[in-house]
């Protein structure tokens, strides 16, 4: 019971919530694209695909850089990996619209092939292009807000992390802005809802799905791409450990607003953060394996009674053809 | 190509439009119609008469094989309404095309330019465009409420509105009148004359007869996807437009002779029940319906009829009071109870909660009674006997279908219905539930089901009927029964019936109310 004592410091408390921040951005990314994609009435669950591929593209693509560039510019890599994390996931998310809305295939189907892709290609292309070697690349380094990082406690919660994490925020808010103040973010509301009021109204329903599904997987991408690029500064076979999946309850629980979906994603980094420092304490009584369930079995609870269907976009998941 | 009377040419003129679906149905063949600016014209014919493909084709939802469209003159081609919009085209659709979640203002700029793209247009400067076309055509609506909040009547006004707001010249209206109120449809008739005076030019598609003729300066009568006739109101008559409709006289009053009721055969007692919501869809129902009459209720779609169908078939339980089949408490007893007990179903989703959609004829035939000899047999279905039964049920019932093994889904609305009246009456209830019977159903078999209905109920049957088509009430019923939200608003007898109180009471006026009202109102 000694241990548990530990616990309780302020030193750890401090150290669980920063990193519990941390923890927290990939997921909230790929929740955040996922809420823009079902908001236009798309159901894509290949996240976890997504994200390895985005994890995997900018791991190479910040690796390489930093074989290439001089010293002078290698502060740009880690941009270039996420930015290329990106754009990784838009070619994902491009097979998923041509599946879901060109070819109105089952879009369950359709985004769980995307993850089994997703997870081959990713294990394949990293023995081939990396073998045995443990690669590393420079993560993202910390960036301290000026004065706000010196405040007690706080400071070193919410000031001091890479600039990364504070873009998550913007990111935040412009996804926000965009769904509820853009002519773009209702005519996706308005597909979502009812896309033969859109057809009708001059929308062109496909066009709209394309652009939903490519953003949202465009975050997915990114996220993957936090995670490898500007968190971990490595790349190893399923790094992404079920998170993409995870990310796809948190937007349930979110009931598809943005601002939830953060809140929930930082649930999830907390119990992440506090399982790995349950396991360093090395606790007899607890198996690690139970641990390490934690944050999974967490956002199942969560869910149970986060659910209400009713506020699901109404044509979610549904192909739209006009006949 | 310019057209020869270059005077005036029309607002909108339809060549030669042709339109196959798949499985070679002609939709539209060879339709040539023109629209004058400033007048309403009347689009009328059966369902399936190619009057909303023809629209879709217009209003550029559906491409035609064949055939032009002139727009003031101008050839003009629509490969989406995109382009019909940009052409002044509006359309108001039967099944209204409004997002519920969005607000009255979010409708209608959806699919609109913005001023300040990518954001949204300033919602004061839309909120104040919004009321000035409101007042000017007297379509009060709020801006900020949100489209579910709204009624049937009001969700109608906010799709004329948004055709307006779009700047559209030519409204296209399908069906518009189908889910209104009397008062509603009048209140909607004043709106499209103004429009009509405005100079805006109305296509007006309907199979009501008496509202076209009401309505309408013009009227093109549409038959099996060709043009039968287009004429001015004033040179036609009720009678000889729908003899254009299907080709023949339909009595559409129905010949009945005055009811001889019996013993109650169904009572409701103080009947509660919840909708799906769990919100109280029926509040203290009660009602008797005896042998040998049928009892109509009349009401807007949505207030309760849909929940008292189920709760009287057992689909849905009822949380207060009492179901009595002949004098029997049958509250919340499963639906093959209430079936052995006399009762019969004709329900208003046939599709639903009838019919097996890629079964066979034969086999929705025998549905509720394929468990019981002669169709089944130490276990096994007998198909001789399931077979003979169809054969003697589509002779009896003039079932048009190529085969008894035709699956039930190639049928159309008229046949499948007498599928179901077929199986229901084959086994003789005592009490019969008919809902919506004539939905999506043609002229003909309309005619059909009706003398069937009035038959059954010579030969004694408890027939309770629920309809939103207030005609049909009107014409089978012996005793009407209002319903609005839930609650009974009045009683009384058809012969005794005028429509325009019953209007009132289908808006939610009690009949004692009304009965005051008037009262105080002569003296």
């Amino acid at each position: 019971m000694q241990d548990l004592n530990h616990l309780l410091t302020a030193a750890f408390v401090i150290s669980l919530l920063t990193s519990g921040i941390r923890l927290a951005i990939p997921i909230f990314l790929a929740a955040l694209g996922e809420i823009i994609t079902e908001r236009g009435g798309v159901l894509n669950l290949g996240l976890e695909g997504i994200m390895l591929v985005g994890a995997l593209a900018g791991f190479m693509v910040a690796y390489d850089a930093e074989q290439l560039f001089a010293p002078s510019w290698l502060w740009l890599t880690p941009w270039l990996g996420l930015l290329a994390g990106a754009i990784a996931g838009m070619g994902m998310g491009l097979i998923m619209a041509v599946l879901a809305v060109s070819l109105q295939t089952d879009q369950v189907i359709a985004s769980i092939t995307l993850v089994i892709v997703g997870q081959g290609a990713t294990t394949y292309l990293f023995r081939q292009q990396f073998g045995s070697l443990t690669a590393r690349i420079h993560p993202l380094p910390a960036v301290p807000i000026p004065l706000l990082a010196k405040l007690p406690v706080l400071g070193e919660v919410f000031f001091q992390h890479d600039l990364m994490t504070y873009f998550s925020i913007v990111l935040l808010v412009a996804a926000w802005y965009f769904l509820y103040q853009t002519v773009g973010g209702l005519n996706i509301r308005a597909v979502g809802e009812h896309p033969a009021a859109a057809d009708t109204s001059g929308i062109n329903v496909t066009a709209v799905r394309y652009g939903a599904i490519l953003i949202g997987a465009a975050f997915a991408g990114l996220g993957g791409a936090v995670l490898t690029v500007a968190q971990l500064g490595i790349f190893s076979e399923g790094i992404t450990a079920g998170q993409g999946w995870i990310a796809i309850a948190l937007v349930i629980f979110a009931r598809w607003r943005p601002g939830l979906a953060f809140g929930g994603a930082l649930l999830f980094g907390l119990a992440t953060a506090l399982q790995f420092r349950i396991q360093a304490l090395n606790l007899q009584f607890i198996p690690y394996e139970l641990l390490l369930m934690l944050p999974y079995l967490l956002t199942l609870l969560v869910l149970l009674r986060g659910t209400r269907r009713a506020e699901a976009p109404a044509a979610l998941g549904r192909p739209y053809s006009k006949e | 190509m310019i057209p020869t009377n270059a005077s005036t040419p029309p607002v909108v003129e339809l060549r030669n439009i042709v339109k196959h679906f798949h499985g070679g149905v002609l939709a539209n063949d060879q339709i040539t119609i023109q629209l004058q600016r400033g007048e309403i014209l009347g689009l009328l014919g059966e369902n399936g008469a190619g009057k909303t493909t023809l629209m879709n084709i217009l209003y550029g939802l559906l491409q035609p094989d064949a055939g032009e469209i002139f727009v003031r003159g101008q050839r003009s081609h629509f490969r989406s309404t995109h382009d019909a919009i940009a052409h002044g085209l509006g359309m108001v659709h039967q099944h209204f095309m409004l997002v519920p979640t969005f607000t009255v203002a979010e409708n209608l700029v959806l699919g609109q330019p913005s001023p300040r793209k990518p954001f949204l247009e300033n919602r004061k400067t839309v909120a104040r465009r919004i009321s000035q076309l409101s007042e000017q055509y007297g379509l009060q609506v709020d801006p900020n409420a949100e489209v579910w909040q709204l009624s049937v009547g009001q969700e109608q006004r906010v799709e004329i509105l948004k055709t307006l707001y779009r700047g559209a010249e030519i409204l296209i209206l399908d069906e518009p009148t189908a889910v209104l109120t009397p008062q509603e449809v009048d209140e909607l008739i004043t709106i499209l004359r103004k429009l009509a005076q405005d100079g805006r030019s109305l296509i007006f598609i309907s199979h009501k007869l008496h509202e076209v003729m009401q309505i309408c300066d013009r009227v093109a009568v549409l038959r099996d996807g060709r043009l039968v006739h287009t004429t001015p109101v004033q040179a036609t008559n009720p009678a000889e437009l729908s003899r254009m409709m299907v080709g023949r006289d339909v009595v559409l009053r129905v010949n009945k002779g005055p009811a001889k009721p019996g013993a109650v055969r169904l009572r409701l007692q103080n009947l509660q029940v919840r909708d799906d919501r769990q919100l109280l869809a029926l509040r203290d129902v009660s009602l008797a319906v005896h042998a040998g009459e049928i009892v109509g209720i009349a009401g807007v779609e949505g207030n309760g009829q849909r929940e008292l169908e189920e709760a009287i078939v057992g689909l849905r339980p009822v949380e207060q009071g009492q179901v009595q089949l002949n004098q029997q408490d049958v509250t919340n007893r499963p639906p093959r109870v209430l079936f052995n007990a006399g009762l019969g179903h004709v329900p208003s989703d046939r599709y639903k909660t009838a019919l097996l959609r890629e079964f066979s004829i034969a086999e929705n035939l025998v549905l509720s009674r394929i468990d019981q000899p002669p169709f089944t047999q130490h276990g096994l279905l007998n198909q001789p006997a399931i077979d003979q039964n169809a054969r003697t049920l589509i002779q009896q019932f003039d079932i048009r279908a190529p085969a008894i093994d035709t699956a039930v889904a190639k049928l159309s609305g008229g046949n499948a219905q007498k599928v179901v009246l077929a199986r229901e009456l084959s086994h003789q209830p005592q009490v019969l539930l008919v809902a919506q019977p004539t939905r999506g159903v043609d002229v003909g078999a309309i005619e059909y089901v009706h003398q069937a209905l009035v038959r059954q109920r010579d030969q004694g049957m408890a027939i309770l009927l629920i309809s939103t088509e207030l005609e049909e009430i009107l014409n089978l019923s012996d005793r009407i029964i209002v319903l609005y939200e839930g609650q009974v608003m009045g009683e009384c007898l058809a012969s005794e019936a005028d429509v325009q109180t019953l209007g009132l009471m289908m808006a939610g006026s009690k009949l004692a109310t009304i009965a005051n009202q008037q009262g105080g109102a002569t003296k």
